[in-house]
């Protein structure tokens, strides 16, 4: 523990902040100014949300793929596979429900 | 490593220990919040359509990108401040400097909460509230509901400043800040889902 | 301000005619009368503990032995009594129900009104406060005492969640006494609960009792499940924890995920209420839809959430009256699993028939099927357990046997009810009421009750009186038969659940053979209650401190009886599932050490307390509109939490010396006393000491 591992873990953050600076200035840029059809872009600010969130598990919330993380990086798997069933199984009942009425 | 979020590591001892049992229930906990907020979300896509707007402004007309884009840059930039509270708390680089971060960052998530309070007076004053329209409902059931954890964060916030300067960096304090980094890291999480959910969709529809 | 206002600022809406007790002097029509009765047996009953608690002069016992107590076990017992009075209140209400459709031909003695809210209540009731208590309270005594543990992993939070539970049942209580519960059933659909068509109080109990009670329950599942994660004793892996610690930690998993869905639906429809938000609402954009699909989000999972622990005790019960290792460990484990995440995935099938299209009806339905295959794995494994035992028939093994009987034809109603064009046929009959009864009564109910006459001498020391338990347990067997049967065909005639009357003279011979099977179930409740009596009465005889009376297996059989504050002196040092019935085989067992140290224990705290009394004046105050009270019970909730972070002091040292000296006492006793065989495990004699048979393995290979 001395100066040098603190500059590294500092250096850690400051590379999480500044992928997250790009992944969010990225997606703002493309709405503000247009253009995008919207399939293409829901698909964009999806991907850059998806990987932004992942930055921010890796370096802020430091969950990576080494062995002693296993058990959170399980329990944010299946927390997140819960997720994806109610809310995917959500929004596909309602949505065939509201193109039936 | 043995729990989420930075590890003070072993040379805090007691605090190290005791953190694993303490941080995990609470990672536990807002795991369970997780599925409060994506079920806001998944509301929330149901309800944004013609059907659930009945007649009322949509996202084009009420959403302000610019102050939305404020936020955001706020939010983020306390997550990284408060990185480094973490940072010093775990290379015990006194307790001073853990405290100005930590008041950075609450001055950050203070920030945070003027504008999205400018906001939503904002949208009540052009006649978006939360009664006229199922859409409106969503919107202010889910990011009012992030706005009241931001507040919690920041009473929090205060209550460890007062903690760490009645009581010192003890194990408890130290543990608690851990578990408060998760919390106010997590909302940053779940504000990234709103920003491109809500808001950067909601406009481009 | 005139006196009107301040009475309407003081007292909001509430006011004398909100008292059911006045509306029956006002008007004394049957209907009113029995709700006034209602509401003068809560109001005497109230005084009457509080006089009984006077008399034994045990108000001081109470608040520094139970309510302020951190200790798990305390807690858990805590829980079961909560259960058990709630438990009253729902059979007599079940009964009230069966005795006016019994006679709903000629239009029966209770207003539909009435009658809604008896089967609005009830379901509540037994959900939220006598089927999650129980569970919450078994799982609480047992499951830290099976891994090995001092306490759970945060035993304020505990205290906590346990208030929060009391809490929701106190406002259901107090509805009978202070305006009238929901009519909307226990799942609460709007738009009926919503303002436009129910603006009184009823959904406001409904909403505020489960919804505080529902953030308890979420905390109870954070406790467990991080208790088990990181409070096993050394040697205590995953694999080999008992069954019921499997069972505890799918459904803590599902405390934790499924929770949400119902705290989300109920805010919202309190938004709805209160604020005007239009989530639900006719008008305005409002979906109705959406609040199914969030309820029964939680709803399905909540199923599971209830039956996984009566797994988890069949197995063990299985397995120490069967005298045997249980059978098929793994497939178990990966069944209760399976169960766990399939639950997730089927929520659909409660609402087959709000109008989505076939292709989303039959992919839940499919999901729905295939939970019966880990079940079926589960019943096969219990059934392999038992065979070649040496069964004893002994109270829980009566409930066990009714179990494995009515259970799988509970299921297999359940099967039928997963295909979505059957359940076009029968969706709101009886048929689906005699379903889910019959997976919960016999499934979570019998299974509970196992448990209880299982682990009762654990928790007090004696046994409960075994001829009281069996004539309560044949009670329950074949009343619960003669309740629910015949409503499978009188649903599949076409009888819709909660009508207050019929009209079709066929429906009159099975609902007078339901009348019959509630008045036993009322009978096997009385049984229940004599036996406690009796039981208490006759302490000494059956008493069995010694801890070990049904030749256990696990580890909680390894202390007295009952267990010390810190559980064991010395933590065991695990090495075999089944440890302690490994232990009494190779001589571990009862073994004494020089390795004694202190024990730091969490010391007694006011703080649950607090929160409860704070919750159930918010609870009151946002019901009735008093707006000062609601904001002050808020404030007393936020000082009172804070307040308990800034106390250091929470933990108290209990001294080496003093454990060893405990300890010695007890297995000094145990070296005295003389072990019994099983053919006398019900008698007088069994002090708790079992003798040493030959573990199953040699049996086998002679």
């Amino acid at each position: 523990m001395n100066d040098l591992d603190y500059r590294r873990e500092l250096r850690d953050y400051l590379i999480g902040f500044g992928l997250a600076f790009t992944l969010t200035v990225g997606p703002f840029a493309i709405v503000a100014w247009g253009g995008l059809d919207r399939p293409t872009l829901l698909i964009f600010l999806g991907a850059c949300a998806l990987v932004q969130i992942t930055v921010h598990f890796r370096f802020f919330l430091h969950i990576d793929l080494s062995r002693q993380k296993r058990e959170d990086l399980q329990l944010i798997l299946f927390s997140v596979l819960l997720l994806i069933i109610m809310a995917i199984g959500t929004i596909w009942i309602m949505g065939n429900l509201a193109m039936r009425m | 490593m043995r729990h989420p979020g930075i590890n003070l590591g072993e040379h805090h001892g007691e605090a190290h220990d005791q953190a694993e049992t303490l941080v995990f229930g609470f990672w536990v906990f807002l795991m369970s919040d997780l599925i409060i907020f994506g079920l806001m979300f998944a509301i929330y896509v149901t309800m944004a359509n013609p059907v659930g707007m009945a007649g009322g402004p949509g996202p084009k007309d009420v959403f302000d990108l610019t102050s939305v884009f404020i936020q955001t840059m706020i939010l983020l930039t306390s997550s990284l401040t408060f990185g480094i509270a973490s940072l010093a708390m775990r290379h015990e680089q006194g307790r001073g400097r853990i405290a100005l971060w930590l008041g950075v960052t609450l001055a950050l998530g203070l920030g945070f909460l003027g504008f999205e309070a400018r906001d939503f007076a904002n949208m009540i004053g052009m006649g978006a509230g939360p009664s006229r329209s199922g859409f409106l409902s969503a919107f202010w059931g889910l990011v009012p509901l992030h706005g009241l954890h931001v507040s919690a964060g920041c009473i929090w916030i205060v209550v460890m400043l007062i903690q760490m300067r009645t009581f010192g960096m003890i194990p408890i304090v130290k543990t608690r800040l851990l578990r408060l980094g998760l919390f106010w890291h997590f909302l940053d999480l779940i504000w990234v889902g709103i920003f491109t959910i809500v808001f950067l969709a909601g406009i481009s529809a | 301000m005139t006196s009107d206002h301040t009475t309407t600022w003081l007292f909001g809406r509430l006011d004398l005619s909100s008292l059911p007790i006045w509306q029956a002097i006002q008007s004394p029509a049957i209907s009113e009368l029995i709700a006034g009765a209602a509401a003068m047996i809560v109001i005497a009953g109230a005084i009457a503990v509080i006089a009984f608690i006077t008399w034994l002069r045990a108000w001081r016992s109470l608040w520094t032995d139970w309510l302020t107590s951190t200790d798990h076990k305390r807690i858990g017992i805590m829980y079961c009594v909560l259960a058990l009075v709630m438990m009253t209140r729902g059979v007599i209400e079940a009964v009230l129900m069966r005795a006016q459709q019994a006679d709903g031909l000629s239009g029966g003695f209770l207003t539909p009104e009435h009658f809604a809210e008896l089967f609005s209540t009830h379901g509540t009731i037994m959900i939220f406060f006598v089927a999650m208590p129980l569970v919450a309270g078994v799982i609480n005594y047992i499951m830290p005492l099976q891994i090995g543990a001092r306490d759970m992993s945060f035993p304020v939070m505990n205290q906590i969640s346990l208030g929060l539970t009391a809490t929701g049942a106190v406002l259901v209580m107090s509805s009978l006494v202070f305006g009238k519960f929901s009519t909307g059933s226990w799942a609460a659909y709007p738009p009926y609960t919503g303002l436009a068509f129910n603006p009184g109080p009823g959904p406001d109990y409904w909403i505020w009792s489960v919804a505080i009670a529902g953030i308890g329950t979420t905390l109870s599942g954070i406790n467990f499940a991080v208790t088990i994660y990181k409070e096993r004793a050394p040697g205590m892996t995953l694999f080999r924890m008992p069954l019921f610690c499997w069972t505890v930690l799918c459904t803590s998993i599902i405390m934790i995920f499924a929770m949400p869905p119902l705290t989300v639906a109920t805010l919202m429809l309190a938004a709805d209420r209160y604020l005007d938000f239009h989530f639900f609402t006719n008008d305005l954009g409002g979906n109705m839809m959406n609040y199914v699909n969030l309820f029964w989000l939680f709803g399905h999972p909540e199923v599971y959430l209830l039956v996984l622990p009566a797994y988890g005790i069949i197995s063990e019960v299985v397995a120490t009256f069967s005298g045997k290792r249980l059978y098929g460990y793994t497939s178990l484990v990966y069944a209760t699993m399976a169960i766990a995440v399939l639950s997730f995935c089927v929520w659909l099938h409660h609402f087959f028939t709000m109008g989505q299209s076939a292709n989303v009806n039959i992919a839940f339905g499919i999901a729905s099927m295939c939970i019966a295959v880990p079940t079926g794995v589960k019943v096969y494994d219990w059934m392999a357990t038992m065979y070649r035992g040496r069964i004893r028939m002994t109270v829980p093994m009566i409930y066990v046997t009714g179990f494995f009987i009515l259970f799988v034809i509970g299921g297999l109603t359940g099967v039928i009810l997963a295909n979505p064009t059957i359940t076009y046929q029968v969706h709101n009959t009886l048929f689906l009421v005699a379903h889910f009864h019959n997976v919960i009564i016999p499934g979570v109910v019998f299974g509970l009750l196992a448990g209880i006459h299982y682990w009762f001498p654990k928790a007090f020391g004696f046994r409960l009186h075994e001829g009281w338990g069996r004539v309560s347990a044949l009670l329950w067997i074949f009343g619960f038969s003669f309740a629910f049967l015949p409503l499978y065909v009188v649903g599949l005639m076409g009888m819709p659940r909660r009508s207050a009357n019929f009209n079709d003279p066929a429906f009159e011979p099975l609902m007078l053979a339901a009348l019959f099977g509630a008045a036993l179930v009322l009978s096997a409740l009385a049984a229940l209650v004599i036996q406690i009596w009796v039981s208490v009465r006759d302490r000494d005889k059956l008493a069995a401190p010694l801890g070990d009376p049904w030749n256990g297996r696990t580890l909680e059989w390894a202390t007295p009886s009952p267990p010390p504050h810190y559980n064991f002196a010395v933590l065991p040092q695990v090495k075999d599932r089944d440890d302690f019935a490994a232990a009494k085989a190779n001589g571990r067992a009862f073994a004494d050490t020089a390795n004694y140290g202190d024990i730091t224990m969490p010391k007694n705290t006011a703080l649950g307390m607090i929160i409860c009394a704070a919750a159930t004046l918010l609870g009151m105050a946002l019901v009735w509109y008093i707006w000062w009270l609601a904001m002050l019970s808020v404030l007393t909730i936020v000082v009172a939490f804070v307040a308990r972070t800034f106390m250091l002091d929470t933990t108290y040292t209990i001294p080496a010396d003093e454990i060893s000296r405990e300890h010695r006492a007890w297995l000094a006793r145990v070296r005295a006393a003389s072990p019994i065989t099983r053919d006398r495990e019900t008698d007088d004699v069994n002090q708790g000491l079992a003798v040493l048979e030959l573990p199953e393995t040699l049996k086998a290979s002679r």
